[in-house]
């Protein structure tokens, strides 16, 4: 690990109009770290994660990223063309709807291909050699390398959105309810497959979600959210075991036992 | 200057566009032709034929043509065929220009989907009809998001076109509307022109101009600019070839049409570019259907 974090962020802001996105949210997010944004629906997670992944303007607040040089680059002072660069190589971002992250009428193989194409692979038969080892990663038959998405069950088109967006070797990638519309062992086969490209590839990750289960087994730290400010972060185990906050302790106790 | 008519009616400008629509046409083929490939936006105008026939190309010649010029119009290659006569007629009437089927004696030549086997001089004015300008539509249905891409030159997207066509079908089964690099940096629709004209449109000794008139585009490629279709380094750009001459001139290398002859599966090649054609027979060349023309002449 290394002595410095990945990404910086400080007093981030987003206003819409009168309202509140979220309110001077800050941390660091280390490298190979995992961070969950937990919340309540319209607590501001999604805002926040938009705001730090420069797919939304920030009212106010600064986000810096380390590149891969070692220097610290304010993401909202870089050219729109290096951001769009590194959001496709260095970063990665996994939609909720596998749909918005995903070309559904082209291939599986095309969509795993596109980061390769889009940073100038030209070799046909080592971009596919590329992509069906990364379907093979995701647990998806080499044999559907060429089927649309369209024709992928819901878990199926999840691991296919993971895999088009790991296949440069980001060392960051941003989640929004990874698992969100998934039945249980699905998610569940999902989550353990996560966690393990996780550890594997030493990504670090900013996950959303509302779902505590998901952030207790992907997260090593959580940030909890209220009214877009945050009310509690700390170790995930500290904060579910013990959780300080009474909007916390609120949303721990709410968690339906079977 | 204006066209008169006998009868009495209201005149028409020369060319029928007014000189300030022209102008306006004229800057965006000039902003075209510094920035070869991108697409510039222009004040479209409606034309008395439908879009779809061409209202793109004939606003581009409209606005270049001369009285002096010389114009050639094609349609599949073909001097003869209902949008190549009838833009013909148009022009012989609005400019009352000459006008002509043989490649070497025009100044201008709009062409709808070809590009004439002749290769074409200094000089001569090659302009398309083009009924999609933008390469990456099919792909990416924003205009928002296309013109960023086209203005940061991530093209990473057109390869996966190829890319699908090389997984579904074993090769690049893209065979017109191939799209082409121009100078190293705007990929390009060259218009829905077969793949086989795309090596002559690189360094081209012509000016070739197109035009989108629903679209409202216009784009250029000056004489002697780089035109390279895109292809995969194990898959590399490869043009149509055909098993036989054309059946009427015997030409080979040349893009042939085929043409049914009954319905018992008769059918014949033959060269798409009529002018073309007709020269060489002319020059005496005879392809297996040509007849006995030759032995009858003798």
């Amino acid at each position: 690990m290394s002595d410095q974090p990945l990404l910086r962020v400080s007093g981030v802001s987003k206003f819409y109009g009168n309202r509140i996105g979220c309110k001077d949210v800050s941390f660091d997010l280390w490298p190979g770290e995992v961070l969950a944004i937990v919340g309540e629906s319209g607590s501001g997670k999604t805002t926040l994660l938009n705001c730090i992944s420069t797919r939304l303007m920030p009212t106010a607040g600064t986000v810096s990223y380390r590149m891969r040089d070692g220097q610290f680059r304010d993401l909202y002072r870089m050219g729109e063309a290096e951001r769009r660069f590194l959001m496709r190589t260095d970063w990665g971002f996994v939609h909720q709807n596998p749909a918005d992250g995903l070309r559904m009428s082209v291939s599986a193989g095309a969509n795993v291909g596109e980061r390769l194409m889009a940073v100038g692979e030209r070799h046909y038969g080592n971009i596919r050699e590329t992509a069906t080892d990364w379907l093979g990663r995701v647990e998806i038959d080499a044999d559907r390398i060429d089927d649309q998405p369209r024709a992928f069950s819901g878990g199926m088109r999840q691991r296919l959105q993971i895999a088009r967006n790991l296949v440069t070797g980001p060392r960051l990638v941003f989640m929004d309810e990874p698992t969100g519309g998934l039945d249980v062992s699905v998610q569940a086969r999902l989550l353990d497959l996560l966690r393990g490209l996780v550890n594997d590839l030493g990504l670090a990750v900013v996950v959303v979600t509302h779902d505590l289960a998901v952030a207790r087994l992907l997260s090593h730290r959580m940030m909890v959210m209220k009214d877009g400010a945050v009310v509690e972060t700390g170790l995930t185990d500290r904060v579910l075991d013990d959780p300080r906050a009474p909007y916390t302790q609120l949303l721990v106790s709410s968690i339906l036992q079977v | 200057m204006t066209i008169g008519t006998d009868d009495g009616l209201a005149t028409y400008n020369f060319a029928y566009l007014d000189e300030q629509t022209k102008r306006m046409i004229r800057r965006a083929i000039l902003k075209g032709i510094a920035i070869p490939g991108y697409q510039v936006p222009f004040a479209s105008r409606e034309m008395p034929m439908p879009y779809g026939w061409g209202t793109g190309g004939v606003q581009v010649t409209a606005s270049i043509i001369g009285p002096d010029d010389v114009l050639k119009v094609i349609d599949q290659g073909a001097d003869d065929t209902t949008n190549a006569v009838s833009i013909r007629a148009f022009f012989a009437k609005v400019a009352d220009v000459e006008t002509t089927t043989e490649t070497a004696k025009a100044s201008i030549i709009q062409t709808r989907h070809r590009i004439p086997e002749e290769k074409l001089k200094d000089g001569q004015i090659l302009v398309y009809q083009v009924p999609i300008p933008e390469p990456l539509r099919f792909l990416e249905p924003r205009e928002t998001e296309t013109r960023k891409m086209h203005a940061l030159a991530e093209y990473g997207l057109m390869h996966v076109k190829l890319y699908e066509d090389i997984a579904k079908n074993g090769h690049i089964a893209t065979t017109y509307a191939y799209p082409v690099k121009v100078e190293d940096r705007y990929v390009m629709d060259p218009s829905p022109t077969p793949k086989f004209d795309n090596p002559k449109m690189h360094m081209s000794d012509a000016l070739q101009l197109f035009g989108a008139g629903r679209e409202k585009r216009i784009y250029a490629v000056p004489p002697h600019t780089k035109v390279v279709s895109l292809d995969f380094e194990d898959y590399p750009f490869e043009i149509q070839t055909f098993e036989e001459p054309c059946a009427m001139c015997g030409a080979q290398g040349v893009y042939l049409d085929e043409v049914i002859l009954d319905d018992r599966g008769g059918r014949m090649f033959v060269c798409s570019d009529t002018d073309y054609c007709e020269k060489r027979r002319e020059d005496g060349h005879r392809g297996h259907l040509a007849g006995d023309a030759m032995e009858a002449a003798e």
